[in-house]
């Protein structure tokens, strides 16, 4: 075989696995949209769950994630980013970074459930929180800190230090200069860790298992303290317990269709902003 | 008005710099030439202090400017750095704005006022011989700029603190040769405010835009002294082989 039949099914080989790969996406969302388009209509969306679940809406559950997703990135984005600057722009490279890392590593591979044992046990019982909005918040948040604190520090390590050296000649310190010309340019890098961390904590149905979900609670959360539904339980239950599984399939599909769109739109939205800041601050 | 005295810099265990005594006279162009790793940045840098931000770096004897230690402890560097400008070897403006990017050192020193700013600006730009290319475009990304344009951007923003060092560490070598005179021209018309101390590869810089030379080779300050006598009549068998181009 010479060098160009070589290359010719070298390519085609990659271009049949690249195909596999959208295939594979496609085919899951047709899925999805297929038998869960059919049952999305207004009420389904603003209304409760009834009759068993295998009637009614999702109202609670979608407001429940949105909750969810607020809440824990309002946990673990700032002090994510703030470890990702500490880490990065005072520590340096100390040998107490190289433990960080393969600390914060390990945080990220621990299995999700475990996660939701130690937020019940520590936010839940422990706080005092109780099943909450706050308890599931935390602990969404401790399991994607490890995310956001990875992008954080490699967005600031692809920054070059002539821009550094540029403000400190200025006679700027160090905090200026990390928050008017580091933290910018490192900003559209350090978006694309939240797109990932949002659809990661809207779609975790483990931490949330023991910390927040309800079974099922038709009305929405009267503050921080409460339980909420969340669309990943609220699709487990639906399709392993519900009083009649096969009337709640349906409802099921439809779960699920709109827990794919409202990740889709999150990404969509930090998509855009992190374009539009990208922009501004775009090096050479 | 510059002046070391037996001045010794080290990275860790590397004497990088040895007994360095230097005089710069006020609103002149010192030139620092050598063969690369010779010293002649790191002895630049000892002035707005950017070797404090290597690890590891150690310095001794006196750096004086007009009189004052800078390495004492009552120095503190943001406002040394004000007073002692630098332009790089890359131009490296801001992922800002024309405009930000020279206003840039005002606001980070507490400059509210904002048409104290913009007036800054202006003269600044104007100093820098770039104010009529971009003034129809002050709001627009510094990276739109040439990278001559650039290095006369990152000179208006040194400018800008106004201080009475500039520190220009090979500003033209990323330059075209046209961007390169006008960088040139530049130095020689702010001579009249500045004291200026640059360092460079290109010999025929240094003999056109300096009043004093200084060459360094393995640390060591060879011969220092009037541009000319350097470049005609030096003392050093070594200086004359490297201004002849015999190696470096």
């Amino acid at each position: 075989m010479n060098r160009k039949m070589k290359q010719a099914l070298a390519f085609a080989t990659f271009r049949l696995l690249g195909v596999l790969v959208v295939g594979v996406l496609f085919s899951i969302l047709g899925f999805i949209i297929y038998n869960g388009a059919g049952v999305i209509n207004w009420k389904f969306l603003s209304a409760s769950p009834e009759e068993g679940m295998s009637a009614g809406g999702i109202f609670p559950a979608i407001v429940g994630t949105l909750w969810l997703i607020a809440g824990s990135i309002a946990i673990a984005f700032p002090i994510g980013v703030m470890s990702g600057i500490y880490i990065h722009e005072y520590l340096g490279n100390r040998w107490i970074v190289k433990v960080i890392r393969v600390m914060t590593n390990n945080l990220g591979g621990i299995p999700s459930i475990v996660f939701g044992l130690f937020g019940m046990a520590l936010f839940v019982h422990a706080f005092g929180f109780g099943d909450s909005i706050l308890a599931g918040s935390f602990t969404l948040g401790l399991l994607v800190l490890p995310l956001i604190i990875r992008t954080t520090e490699e967005a600031l390590k692809a920054i070059p230090d002539t821009y550094r050296a540029g403000s400190y000649a200025l006679g700027a310190g160090k905090l200026q200069t990390i928050f008017r010309v580091t933290l910018p340019v490192a900003l559209p890098n350090i978006i694309t860790g939240l797109i990932l961390s949002i659809g990661r904590v809207s779609g975790e149905t483990a931490p949330i298992l023991f910390t927040v979900a309800a079974y099922f609670l038709p009305r929405l959360p009267s503050g921080i303290f409460d339980q909420v539904m969340a669309l990943p339980y609220h699709l487990y239950v639906i399709a392993t317990s519900g009083t009649d599984i096969e009337a709640s399939r349906p409802m099921a599909y439809g779960t699920a269709l709109v827990l794919v769109m409202i990740v889709f739109m999150m990404n969509l939205l930090a998509t855009v902003s992190r374009l539009r800041l990208g922009k501004k601050t775009k090096m050479d | 008005m510059i002046e070391t005295k037996h001045v010794d810099f080290y990275y860790s265990s590397f004497h990088a710099l040895k007994n360095i005594s230097m005089m710069m006279e006020e609103r002149t162009v010192t030139a620092l030439i050598g063969p690369s790793g010779c010293g002649k940045s790191t002895f630049l840098r000892l002035f707005n202090r950017m070797n404090d931000l290597i690890d590891d770096t150690r310095v001794s004897g006196e750096c004086l400017i007009d009189g004052e230690d800078i390495y004492s402890k009552s120095v503190a560097v943001d406002e040394l750095r004000k007073r002692v400008g630098m332009v790089f070897q890359k131009p490296n403006p801001f992922p800002k704005s024309i405009f930000e990017n020279v206003a840039y050192g005002l606001r980070v020193n507490g400059t509210r006022d904002r048409s104290f700013i913009a007036r800054r600006v202006e003269d600044s730009l104007r100093a820098a011989a770039l104010w009529e290319e971009v003034k129809d475009k002050l709001r627009e990304s510094a990276f739109a700029l040439s990278g001559g344009q650039q290095q006369r951007l990152c000179i208006a923003r040194a400018l800008a603190v106004s201080p009475s060092v500039l520190l220009m560490d090979e500003p033209a070598s990323a330059l075209d040769p046209i961007s390169t005179s006008k960088i040139e021209e530049l130095i020689a018309s702010l001579k009249q405010d500045y004291t200026i101390v640059i360092v460079t590869h290109n010999m025929q810089q240094a003999a056109r835009v300096s009043d004093k030379t200084g060459f360094f080779m393995m640390g060591e300050l060879v011969e220092f002294g009037d541009t000319k006598k350097i470049f005609s009549d030096p003392v050093n068998e070594q200086t004359r082989n490297y201004v002849n181009g015999r190696f470096g």
